[in-house]
């Protein structure tokens, strides 16, 4: 099992989330975050003196799959979220131990 | 039926009165207004809660002793809580003609009218010195200037008093301020510029290397509203200071106090949004909205001289005006979260300094010797005041209290508690 983590704009989280259920994802979570990559910030201006947002929102999606649908996640999250211009956002992908639905007690491939 | 005519333009009169006085007090929503949207969110309870306080505390301190150091209308207002009707009527039937000559209306109307203008002079403290100041030290100021600093300076302007028994402002030196620039403006400021100086700026505003950073105010559409309920009480703050409605030359000098006052208010903020645009190459609301109240400032001092052109003019150079103050105080490192210093100091002295070119019988040297003796009251008693405060008590909140937003340690509430993000 993988966890995947992308890191995507804000205004492509309808897109991520429609091409997810269309593959077959049964769940995600997702996060108002903020950060800097290479897009760093920008500059505005208020009473004549320049400010630095040093931190653009961005949203934070996790996704947790079998091992055999994490290319078709992956492939499917980079279609969506992709613009072309900086500041498009990641996906991480880590391994995942164990995954346990609170309700059953189930666990493994089964309790995503 | 005379005596009818004379109750009535009493009537009028003191009716006129408290209408403008109720205007003036709704400027008090206006400084809570510009001043909360012009600050973070995480300090918008407490710069409110000194907004409403700080009136609180100017009306009752003006009635405890203000007023009777001003105008000696008695300590608690012994001296006119009551009418002598026929005393009033003789008073009309003793003139050569009644209907004219100066207004002769209620006490306590005079009362209400002159106390909101405390709570004006008050509320330009209160932004300068938002956002890092303790809300107890900043009330305990409040006290002092409303009971005593301020009912000085205006004893020797409107009061007609001596300056200790030197001088007189009025007789010796054709001192006119007619609604205020300095006795109520610049006053407030040079309280708040003594405030800052011993408070030193918000934590973050200026770097190392010398830098400016911005802290933009948290809510620009609460800082338009509060200016616009300014800009509406000053037909109140300008108008009630003609000090009388009742006949013809009167009226109309009303009407050419409103006339002239939303010109200069106009004036000020094509004057400062203009600048601040040439400058930036940004329409910066925050500086229109600056320009309007210092067109409104600089037009206080003498609303009833100049043509509706001229105020105009004199209006879009106090906005020109406080887009330049703005940005050298902030090279001087005086923070001033709101801009009041500019506003209500820098150009409020202009305004003083710019009535003898309409205003018949005043001179250079005498408003600036009416500045002068403003400013230097009411920022060295004010000085001493933070000074006692601050061995007292202290007058800046701690670093973390500050990162953390004096909402949460001087009120213990947030003001939009629902919104996680800061």
């Amino acid at each position: 099992m993988k966890l995947i983590t992308a890191v995507v704009k804000p205004f492509k989280l309808d897109d991520v989330r429609e091409a997810l259920s269309e593959i077959g994802v049964q769940g995600i979570t997702v996060t108002e975050v903020k950060g800097f990559g290479r897009q760093k910030g920008h500059t505005e201006l208020y009473r004549g003196a320049e400010y630095v947002v040093d931190f653009l929102p961005k949203v934070k999606i996790d996704v947790a799959v079998a091992d055999d649908l994490t290319e078709k996640v992956i492939e499917a999250i980079t279609k969506a979220a992709n613009t072309g211009k900086i500041g498009d956002g990641k996906i991480f992908v880590t391994n995942l131990e164990q995954v346990i639905r609170i309700r059953t007690g189930e666990t493994g491939a089964d309790a995503i | 039926m005379e005596n009818n005519i004379f109750e009535l333009q009493y009537a009028l009169d003191t009716f006129y009165f408290l209408v403008c006085g109720a205007l003036v007090m709704w400027m008090a929503a206006g400084f809570a207004m510009l001043e909360a949207g012009l600050v973070r969110s995480k300090n918008t309870t407490e710069i409110l809660t000194k907004n409403v306080a700080l009136f609180a505390i100017a009306c009752t301190m003006y009635l405890v002793c203000g007023y009777q150091i001003m105008y000696g209308g008695g300590y608690f207002l012994s001296g006119i809580t009551e009418v002598d009707s026929a005393a009033v009527l003789a008073d009309f039937a003793a003139r050569e003609d009644g209907f004219q000559g100066g207004s002769i209306y209620s006490g306590a109307s005079d009362f209400f009218f002159q106390v909101v203008f405390v709570a004006t002079a008050m509320s330009i403290v209160s932004g300068a010195v938002a956002e890092r100041m303790k809300l107890w030290a900043f009330l305990a100021f409040a006290v002092v200037m409303t009971a005593v600093i301020y009912p000085m300076e205006g004893a020797w302007t409107w009061g007609g008093a001596s300056v200790f028994g030197m001088y007189s402002l009025g007789d010796d030196f054709g001192f006119k301020d007619f609604a205020g620039s300095g006795i109520v403006h610049m006053a407030g400021a040079a309280a708040a510029l003594a405030g800052v100086i011993l408070l030193g700026a918000r934590k973050g505003k200026y770097g190392p290397n010398g830098e400016i950073r911005a802290i933009p105010g948290a809510n620009l559409p609460m800082a338009t509203l509060g200016t616009f309920i300014l800009w509406m009480g000053w037909f109140g703050f300008n108008g009630g200071s003609v000090l009388k409605l009742g006949d013809i030359g009167n009226a109309h000098a009303v009407a050419v106090v409103f006339m002239n006052t939303n010109a200069a208010a106009a004036g000020g903020l094509l004057g400062a949004l203009v600048l601040a645009y040439i400058l930036f190459r940004k329409a910066d609301l925050t500086m229109a909205l600056n320009g309007a109240l210092a067109g409104l400032v600089a037009i206080t001092a003498s609303p009833d001289t100049p043509t509706p052109f001229v105020a105009t003019i004199i209006g879009l150079i106090g906005g020109a005006i406080v887009v330049l103050s703005i940005l050298t105080l902030d090279k001087m490192k005086i923070d001033d979260p709101v801009g009041a210093i500019s506003v209500h100091g820098v150009v409020g002295l202009y305004g003083l300094l710019v009535v003898p070119v309409t205003a018949d019988g005043t001179t250079f040297g005498g408003q600036l010797m009416g500045a002068a003796t403003i400013f230097v009251w009411v920022f060295a008693a004010s000085f001493i005041t933070w000074m006692v405060l601050k061995v007292i008590m202290g007058l800046r909140v701690t670093e973390e209290e500050e990162y953390e937003g004096v909402d949460l340690s001087e009120c213990g509430m947030e003001a939009y508690p629902e919104f996680t993000n800061k």
